[in-house]
C-alpha cells in the first residue's frame, strides 16, 4: 500500500503498566498469556499492528478493560508504548523528544474525550479556540476560525456561554468542535458519544458522518458499543485482553468472525442495520434485453419459469420489468417491440441500502427486488427468501431452501372435489 | 547505665554549626523580615485609626457585602476602644508579613509535590513534622538565629503555617480532572501553560481555601511569638499571663478573635462570588459578552444579506 494514504500506522505496540515492563514485553512475545505475567505486572496492550487509511472511520472496540483507552492515548504520546512504534503521517511519534510530541499534537492529531474535558472557565468560543490558542494563530484569526466551527457543530448563538449551560450533547459539540477546529488530518475519539444519552447518541453518530464525508478527517473511534462501531466504522478492529483479534470491515466481521469471541459479541448485532443489499444480493437470473423483442423475453421467463423479468439496456441500466402475461400477449399479436408492456415501477434498491430497508420494497416488488449500483445498472436481485436467510445468519440457507409447493391447478381441485362430492351424494343415498 | 538518647545535644550542636556557618544568611534574613515588618506596619499605622477603619469597611463591602462591613466596622471600633489598635496593627502586619512568606514558599512547594510523586512523598511527612511539633519549640532555635524581636517571630509563624499550603494546593492540582489536563496535553499545550491555564485555575478553590488556613495559623502563631518580644497583642497576652491581669488578658484576647473573625472572612470570601466587587465583576463579564453574541449575530444578520436584525428572544 503506497505510504501517502496512510494517514496513521502502528507496529508492534505494547504497553505493560507496572514493574519489569520491559521483561513482560519480551515474555508476552514468547506467548506468555497475560495473565502469567506475574503481580504488579499489567499488560494493557499487547501486540497491536494496525494501518489507518487517510479518510477513513477507523473504529476500535472492546469491552472495558480490553485496553481500548490505552492504546488511543498510545496514538498521541498521551502514554508512552513500552514496545514498538506508532507512525502519523509517515513520522515516527514514539521515542521523540517533548518538544516534537508536542508540535506533531498541535498540528496532526488531536482528541476527543468521553467526559468533554472543556475548560470549565472559558466561553463555548474560547474553548472551540483552545487549540489554534496553542498553535499560536493570532486572536482574530482563532475567534473567526472557531466561530465557523462553531457554526459547522450546529451551536450558532452559543458562543458566549460557559460550557456549565449547556446540555450533554452541546458540551460534546464544543468538544468535536474544539477538534476540528484545531484543523488536524487525524482525529482521535475516545468513547466520544458513551456518555450521551441513546437518541442524543445518535444524532451525533449521524452528525459526525455528515462532517466526515464532508471534512474528509481520519477518525480513530473509540467505542464498547458494537452497533455504534458497525454504524459508523469503514473498519473495526475487535480487542480482548489488550490483543486485537480481528480488523475488518462491519460486514467482514458480522459474517466471518475470526474466534468464538467475536462470534459470540456480534451475536446481538443487528443485522439489519449493517448487512447491506450488496452483501445479499444474488446473480440476476431472468434479465432482458430491451432490444431482444417479445419472442426471446417469452422464451427466458419460459427456461427460468418466472412469472416476470427486469428488462435492461445494453449497458446494464434498468428500464424497468415485464409479466410473462403480457408478452403472451405481443408474441400472440405478433408484435417485434417490448416497450409498450415494460412497467417502470422496478422499485429497485442501492446497493448500500441496509437490509432493514429492504423488507418493504421487497414486500411490493413483483419480481425478486432489484438491486442497482451508482450507475442505475442492474448488478443483483434478492428473493424474499435469502433476506429470509440473511436475516437468520446462514445467508447459504437460502440455495438449500426447500421451494414452496405450488398449489394444484384450481381446475384440477376441482374435479376432484366434484368428485367426491358426488360419491358422497351416492353414499347418503345408500344409507337413506 | 541510664538509656539516653542526646537527640537534645545532636540539636543543639546542629543550630550551632547552622549558626557560625550562615549567620551571614541569618542576619540578612532578620533585616528583610524587619524591613517588611515595619513597611507594612507603617501602612497601616501612620493613617488615623477611625480612616483605617473606614477604609476596612469600604473593603468588607467590596468582598462580601453590608453585613460584613457594619461588623468589621464594630469589630475594629471595639478594640480601638479597649485601647488595643496600636498592638493589635503590630500583629496584623506580623500576620500579613509571615503569610505572606508562607504563601510565596507553599504554593510552589505545593505544585511541585502535584507533578512529581517523589517530591510528594518527601514532603508530606516533613509537613507533619512541622505541624504537629508544639509551636513553641519554633521559638527557641528561632530565637537564638535571629534574636529576640519580630524576625524570630515570622520565621516561627511561617515555618508552622506552611503546612496546609502545601496540601491544599497539591490537593487542589491533583483533583483537577484528569481528562482536562489530558484535552490540554493532546492539543500540544506545553506542561507550563497546562499549569496556567487549566490546573492552577480549576484547583484555585483548594489554594484560596490553604491561603485561608495560612492567615489563620498565622494569627494563632503571632499570639505565641508574642513571647519572644515580638510585640502586638501577643506581648499584651503574655504579659497578662505574668502578671496574672484578667482585664488585659481578656482585652488582648477578644482583640485577637476580632482580628481573626476579619481575616477569614476576607480571605474565604476571595473567588466565592459574594460582595459588591463580584457583582459588578460578574454583570461586566456577562454584558460584554453578550455584546460578543450581539456583534456575531450582527455580523450574521449583515453577511446573510444586509437585512436589520430583527429582535428576538
Amino acid at each position: 500500500m503506497n505510504d501517502d494514504t496512510i494517514a496513521l500506522r502502528a507496529e508492534g505496540l505494547y504497553k505493560v503498566f507496572g514493574r519489569h515492563a520491559d521483561e513482560a514485553v519480551i515474555q508476552l512475545h514468547r506467548g506468555t498469556p497475560r495473565d502469567e505475567l506475574g503481580a504488579g505486572t499489567t499488560a494493557a496492550v499487547i501486540d497491536a499492528s494496525f494501518e489507518v487509511r487517510r479518510g477513513e472511520i477507523f473504529v476500535v472496540m472492546g469491552l472495558s478493560g480490553s485496553g481500548k483507552s490505552t492504546l488511543i492515548r498510545m496514538l498521541n504520546g498521551l502514554h508512552d508504548a513500552t514496545a514498538g512504534t506508532v507512525e502519523v503521517a509517515g513520522e515516527r511519534i514514539t521515542d521523540i523528544p517533548a518538544k516534537r510530541l508536542r508540535e506533531i499534537r498541535q498540528k496532526r492529531i488531536s482528541m476527543v474525550f468521553q467526559h468533554f474535558a472543556l475548560l470549565p472557565h472559558r466561553t463555548v468560543l474560547d474553548n472551540v479556540a483552545y487549540g489554534l490558542e496553542i498553535q499560536g494563530v493570532a486572536l482574530d484569526e482563532r475567534i473567526a476560525r472557531a466561530r465557523k466551527v462553531t457554526e459547522i457543530v450546529g451551536l450558532k448563538g452559543w458562543e458566549e456561554k460557559h460550557p456549565s449551560e449547556l446540555s450533554g450533547g452541546m458540551q460534546q459539540r464544543v468538544g468535536l468542535a474544539r477538534a476540528l477546529a484545531a484543523d488536524t488530518d487525524v482525529l482521535l475519539m475516545d468513547e466520544a458519544f458513551s456518555a450521551l444519552d441513546p437518541l442524543i447518541r445518535r444524532e451525533m453518530q449521524d452528525q459526525l458522518l455528515e462532517l466526515q464525508a464532508e471534512l474528509g478527517k481520519t477518525i480513530i473511534f473509540i467505542t464498547h458499543d458494537l452497533n455504534e462501531a458497525m454504524y459508523i466504522g469503514d473498519r473495526i478492529a475487535v480487542m480482548r485482553d489488550g490483543r486485537i483479534v480481528q480488523i475488518g470491515s462491519p460486514e467482514d466481521i458480522l459474517t466471518n468472525p475470526a474466534n468464538d469471541y467475536v462470534e459470540q459479541f456480534v451475536q446481538d448485532v443487528d443485522r439489519t442495520k449493517v448487512l447491506t443489499a450488496e452483501s445479499v444480493m444474488r446473480k440476476p437470473r431472468a434479465v432482458v434485453h430491451i432490444g431482444a423483442g417479445p419472442r426471446a423475453a417469452l422464451t427466458i421467463m419460459r427456461d427460468e419459469q418466472l412469472a416476470g423479468a427486469y428488462v435492461v439496456n445494453k449497458d446494464r441500466t434498468i428500464v424497468g420489468w415485464v409479466r410473462d402475461r403480457d408478452v403472451f400477449d405481443l408474441v400472440r399479436r405478433g408484435e417485434k417491440d417490448l416497450a409498450p408492456v415494460i412497467r417502470s415501477d422496478h422499485g429497485a434498491v442501492a446497493t448500500d441500502t441496509a437490509l432493514a430497508d429492504l423488507f418493504i420494497p421487497s414486500l411490493e416488488a413483483a419480481l425478486p427486488l432489484g438491486v442497482l449500483d451508482s450507475r442505475d445498472r442492474l448488478v443483483g436481485v434478492i428473493p424474499r427468501v435469502t433476506l429470509l436467510a440473511a436475516l437468520g445468519g446462514e445467508p447459504e440457507a437460502a440455495a438449500t431452501a426447500t421451494p414452496r409447493p405450488d398449489p394444484l391447478p384450481a381446475e384440477v381441485v376441482d374435479q376432484v372435489l366434484e368428485s367426491a362430492v358426488g360419491s358422497r351424494a351416492a353414499h347418503a343415498k345408500e344409507a337413506i | 547505665m541510664e538509656f539516653r538518647i542526646p537527640v537534645g545535644t545532636w540539636i543543639d550542636g546542629f543550630f550551632d554549626w547552622l549558626e557560625d556557618s550562615f549567620s551571614w544568611l541569618f542576619e540578612a534574613l532578620r533585616q528583610l523580615f524587619i524591613w517588611m515588618f515595619d513597611a507594612v506596619d507603617w501602612v497601616f499605622a501612620t493613617p488615623p485609626a477611625l480612616v483605617v477603619i473606614a477604609l476596612v469597611a469600604v473593603a468588607a463591602l467590596l468582598a462580601r457585602g453590608w453585613k460584613f462591613a457594619v461588623g468589621a466596622t464594630f469589630g475594629l471600633l471595639f478594640i480601638m476602644g479597649v485601647n488595643q489598635w496600636d498592638n493589635a496593627i503590630d500583629s496584623l502586619a506580623l500576620v500579613l508579613v509571615a503569610a505572606f512568606l508562607a504563601v510565596v514558599i507553599s504554593l510552589p512547594l505545593g505544585i511541585w509535590a502535584a507533578r512529581n510523586d517523589t517530591v510528594s512523598k518527601i514532603l508530606k511527612p516533613v509537613m507533619d513534622f512541622l505541624q504537629t511539633l508544639p509551636a513553641f519549640v519554633y521559638l527557641v532555635p528561632a530565637l537564638g538565629l535571629f534574636r529576640i524581636g519580630v524576625a524570630p517571630g515570622i520565621i516561627a509563624t511561617l515555618i508552622f503555617a506552611m503546612a496546609p499550603g502545601v496540601r491544599l494546593t497539591e490537593l487542589g492540582i491533583r483533583g483537577v480532572d484528569k481528562e482536562v489536563v489530558e484535552a490540554g496535553q493532546a492539543f500540544g499545550a506545553h506542561p507550563r501553560r497546562i499549569l496556567r491555564q487549566i490546573q492552577i485555575p480549576l484547583a484555585m478553590p483548594s489554594i484560596m481555601a490553604g491561603i485561608n488556613q495560612i492567615i489563620m495559623l498565622s494569627l494563632s502563631m503571632v499570639v505565641i511569638a508574642g513571647l519572644v518580644g515580638a510585640g502586638g497583642l501577643g506581648g499584651d497576652v503574655a504579659q497578662a499571663i505574668s502578671a496574672l491581669n484578667v482585664s488585659l488578658g481578656f482585652e488582648a484576647g477578644l482583640s485577637v478573635v476580632v482580628l481573626a473573625i476579619l481575616l477569614d472572612r476576607f480571605t474565604a470570601s476571595f473567588g466565592k462570588g459574594l460582595g459588591l466587587y463580584s457583582r459588578w465583576r460578574r454583570s461586566y463579564v456577562a454584558k460584554k459578552e453578550a455584546d460578543q453574541q450581539a456583534r456575531f449575530d450582527a455580523e450574521e444578520e449583515v453577511a446573510r444579506g444586509g437585512r436589520r436584525p430583527v429582535a428576538s428572544h
